[in-house]
């Protein structure tokens, strides 16, 4: 099938693992290929259910002057009509600066300003139709670099400063920069005095979307004791649950009146953590009490009112020695972060801690800029940001590279950061091994080696990028789990974790499995929900392979010294003798006693009076690092760990290019990643198969196209074109990596947003050695190759 | 409007249900006889998710109105699985093809047509039976081997 090149399991507790590092298959898939897996819009709710339509505005900046909802009240079928009078409350998960309706303003196009309950769908469209909103049109921004400009001064915020947020963000009062994360490093004026070789460019990433299958769904419901239920699509159940909380606060609403509970979700990249529409769904039921109401977006709505991936522009300046050393990094990235950033704002903040890649740098001068737009709303989304700064990093040093003459693999290799470094805010980087990650998808692609296609039409190319990425969340992001045990001795396990696809319940039933010895047929791990399973901070960051994993494993842990309990107290057995194997518990002082664990985990063990020990066996973990924190320099960021690790490695990419229509194949790709400790190298591999197509489609097929109002023009599959099983790579090579990390289980650390990150530079760079054109923004469709070809172009802005 | 009765055979089982003539296919099956394998996607036959079999096959259910299938046969991936998994589900299962699994019964769908009709094809071949169904986690390759393995199985 596949190979995997790797394994260099140095110091950690040299086990002999069972499950984990093998690859048994995905414990949903069963549900999955038989149409018994429910997703939200699958669940039924009873006649009773309404359906909710939002009127949403056609500006991208304007005054509400007047809303009649007259007309849509009357229309039969209709419920209940509301408008942001009703809901007056603002949200936000890092900045509170947004509200469930527009109040005032609107900001973009698309955003709701009103919401039509009805019995049927077609009468919730036809009352929506008849909302009259009448608006005063503002002057829109479009281009972040207009946004910061001195004059004209058009403030998209123009309150701001009155915005609650967290300590560690940096609004500009009176500006449209919602966010300005500055890294001071070292002195990066002497550095580049240092250098043989600088180089200045400016770079330009444009904006995504993520293109999930299921488009955002919710439904909410106020039970007539008051009680609130929103069944979600979401990465977050818990956050969500907090942040309805927060904004229904005034009607009188705590987290023990709300429960949210997340079924199977069709994929998520991003686009479903934090909040989006889901609280229209919340606020629309408090007004309907007692019934049901369902929101799901179409497919329009989709790409333009959940979140989009914002866009940046970025100069970047960088110094090499003609050894190949950096000196020093200069850069300043200006992102065009949408009219709202209350979870954006963190994709411009921890990208910027870590924009200078996975490098080793004396000198770092970094400014990264968080600015509002009136463009569609926009926030996290796979790679959080990383994806957008290391293009133009991977781009410039390959250009480097050339200069003086070096590899390209070389260079990163010299500069690759070690276990010690200094990041660029200051702390310690941990064991990874990101130099075997280079090494290997180089070797793997024989970088440096050309070829030539049998068709001289074509040329080709090869090119290789390096990355990493930290999971960017608060300082306190926590993960528990419940584990119990039933009369068959099978396993329930409860997490708030959710499988968006990546195989989490996998992970954590494998997990429990090696601790207890129960194989995965007989581990269930459920759904989220936030009445029954514990907290879980959300489904982000690449960290719950980590922190669900370690609590999970706890749980394990302690379900497991339960049962050493009730049988050292039944039997005579010294507690240190006991140990398990194959569902039984045995002894290495007896080698006739295996005590099944179906034979007493609910029922107890029974002792020769008659009498019982023990009882149901149950588990609790937690995982909660104490090591995190973003209290730093504000000026510098040095201080801080805001961190908890990093994920390294690398990505090549060979390709086979038409010179006269641009078009791009694949012909092999190479992607490495330190993961610590693979719990199962499959979904690893599989995880680089999604992720490495996601990267490319961003770096040659998708291009969003607005018009001149801000309004999205190809909100659709046959406009806005994502991969088919017909652009895939000819050849994958997945590598694994595993430098243990020191505080994950079975030393694992998460791979997930990763395999993204070096794709786009990985192809801008091979496209540059099959051409000898450098495009310094993406995507590189083909026809820009083609005209960039007949023009004779050497680079393209 | 005036409504207008139906009868079609939905997973082996005939059904007559009272539909507008404007109703989707798509939302009859979901809404009024509970079949939820087929999807909402994009509603406008982009994205194949909503595949199901009419007389064998593959269509965009979210295009094709409900009054089009009266005295015809549809299945749907719950069709497929009432006694035993076909050893395609199989292959899926073995291989964890899926990954979110939203895709999932309109691949299907589309796979069993090309298997019956063409059991040994081609990588190529089966790259083409699945290139109206958009996935965005796998990157396919794990789709594609699944269906290649019960080729070379019948084998």
């Amino acid at each position: 099938m596949t190979s995997f090149l790797g394994g260099n399991n140095k110091g950690y507790e040299m086990e002999q693992l069972e499950v984990v590092g093998k690859s048994p298959p995905r414990i949903d898939e069963r549900a999955k290929v038989t149409g018994g897996a429910q997703y939200v819009d699958d669940l039924e709710f009873g006649p009773d259910l309404l359906y909710a339509e939002v009127v949403e505005s056609p500006h991208p900046h304007a005054l509400i002057k007047k809303i009649d909802t007259s007309r849509a009240e009357k229309v039969p079928g209709v419920v209940a009509v509301v408008t942001g009078k009703d809901f007056p409350y603002k949200f936000g998960l890092y900045m509170k600066d947004r509200y469930i309706l527009a109040q005032d303003r609107v900001r973009f196009v698309g955003e709701q300003v009103a919401g039509v309950i009805a019995r049927c769908p077609k009468a919730a469209k036809r009352a929506a139709r008849l909302v009259k909103v009448t608006y005063q049109p503002l002057t829109p921004i479009f281009d972040q670099m207009q946004a910061i400009k001195k004059k004209p001064k058009i403030l998209i915020h123009p309150d701001l400063k009155n915005y609650s947020h967290v300590p560690w963000f940096f609004p500009r009062a009176n500006t449209n920069i919602a966010h300005w994360r500055k890294i001071r490093k070292g002195d990066s004026k002497k550095g580049f005095r240092e250098a043989d070789a600088v180089l200045t460019d400016t770079y330009r990433v444009s904006r995504f979307a993520h293109c999930c299958m299921e488009t955002h769904i919710a439904v909410g419901k106020v039970d007539y004791s008051g009680r609130l239920t929103v069944w979600s699509s979401s990465q977050s159940p818990y956050t969500q649950r907090n942040l309805f909380a927060g904004a229904l606060a005034p009607l009188g609403f705590t987290h023990k009146d709300i429960r949210v509970i997340t079924p199977f979700i069709g994929g998520g990249f991003g686009g479903k953590a934090g909040v989006t529409m889901e609280i229209l769904a919340a606020a629309f039921a408090t007004r309907v009490k007692g019934h049901p109401v369902k929101l799901r977006w179409r497919r329009d709505q989709e790409f333009y009112n959940t979140y989009m991936r914002q866009a940046v522009l970025t100069k970047l300046k960088i110094g090499v020695k003609k050894d190949g050393t950096i000196t020093a990094f200069e850069m300043s990235n200006y992102w065009d972060a949408g009219p709202f950033v209350e979870y954006g704002a963190n994709v411009v903040n921890s990208s910027g801690l870590s924009a200078t890649g996975p490098y080793s740098i004396p000198n770092v001068k970094i400014d990264s800029f968080c600015i509002y737009t009136n463009l569609p709303a926009a926030g996290p989304y796979r790679g959080f940001g990383y994806s957008e700064m290391l293009f133009s990093v991977e781009s410039h040093i390959d250009r480097l590279a050339k200069k003086i003459g070096m590899d390209p693999a070389e260079i990163r290799l010299k500069n690759g950061i070690r276990k010690g470094d200094a990041l660029a805010y200051g702390a310690g980087m941990h064991e990874s091994d990101i130099q075997q990650c280079i090494e290997k998808v180089a070797r793997a692609v024989r970088l440096g080696k050309k070829e030539k296609s049998k068709d001289p039409r074509k040329v080709i190319g090869k090119g290789m990028a390096a990355c990493w990425k930290g999971p960017a969340m608060p300082p306190n992001p926590s993960s528990s789990a419940f584990l119990k045990f039933n009369e068959d001795g099978s396993i329930n396990v409860l997490v708030s974790g959710v499988d968006m696809g990546q195989g989490l319940l996998t992970v954590m039933a494998q997990i429990a499995s090696e601790v207890l010895t129960v194989p995965l047929e007989k581990i269930r791990v459920e759904c989220p929900d936030t009445d029954r399973n514990p907290y879980e901070w959300q489904t982000v960051a690449s960290h719950v392979t980590w922190g669900c994993g370690n609590a999970v494993r706890r749980a394990a842990v302690e379900a497991r010294e339960q049962i050493y309990d009730v049988v050292s107290r039944a039997y005579t057995y010294n507690r240190e003798s006991l140990f398990l194997e194959n569902e039984k518990v045995k002894c290495t002082t007896d080698s006739d006693f295996a005590l099944p664990l179906k034979d007493f985990v609910i029922d107890g063990i029974m002792i020769e009076d008659g009498t019982f020990r023990g009882g149901p066996i149950s588990g609790r973990g937690m995982f909660m690092p104490e090591y995190m924190s973003t209290q730093c320099d504000p000026e510098t960021s040095q201080g801080g760990h805001p961190n908890p690790h990093y994920t390294v490695g690398a990505g090549a990419v060979v390709l086979e290019i038409d010179k006269e229509t641009g078009k791009i194949r694949v012909l092999k790709v190479a992607e490495g990643f330190d993961v610590g400790k693979a719990i199962n190298p499959e979904l690893v591999r599989h995880q680089i198969l999604g992720g490495f197509l996601q990267g490319l489609a961003t770096a040659i097929y998708e291009d969003m196209r607005f018009d001149k109002d801000g309004r999205i023009l190809n909100a659709n599959f046959t406009d806005y074109k994502i991969p088919t099983s017909l652009d895939i790579p000819d050849q994958i090579v997945p590598i694994i990596v595993e430098a243990p990390q020191h505080d994950g289980p079975f030393g694992a650390r998460g791979v997930g947003e990763h395999t993204m990150i070096p794709v786009a530079p990985a192809v801008a760079n091979a496209i540059e050695d099959a051409l000898g054109i450098r495009f310094k923004s993406i995507p590189i469709t083909a026809e820009r190759i083609a005209l960039a070809i007949k023009e004779g172009a050497k680079e393209v802005k | 409007m005036n409504k207008k009765t139906i009868t079609f055979t939905i997973n082996g089982e005939k059904r007559t249900v009272d539909v507008e003539p404007n109703d989707l296919l798509l939302d009859v099956l979901r809404n009024r006889l509970g079949v939820k394998g087929p999807k909402y996607g994009c509603g406008k036959g982009d994205c194949g998710t909503c595949t199901v079999l009419l007389n064998g096959r593959s269509v965009r259910s979210c295009i094709i109105l409900a009054t089009e299938v009266d005295g015809q046969k549809v299945q749907t991936v719950e069709g497929l699985s009432r006694d035993r998994l076909t050893p395609l589900q199989e292959s899926f299962i073995e291989r964890s093809s899926f990954q979110c699994g939203f895709c999932a019964p309109g691949i299907i769908m589309a796979a069993t047509e090309l298997l019956r009709k063409n059991p040994n094809p081609t990588r190529e071949e089966v790259q083409k039976a699945i290139s109206g169904n958009l996935c965005r986690c796998t990157g396919y390759e794990p789709i594609i081997e699944a269906i290649l393995d019960v080729a070379k199985k019948k084998k």
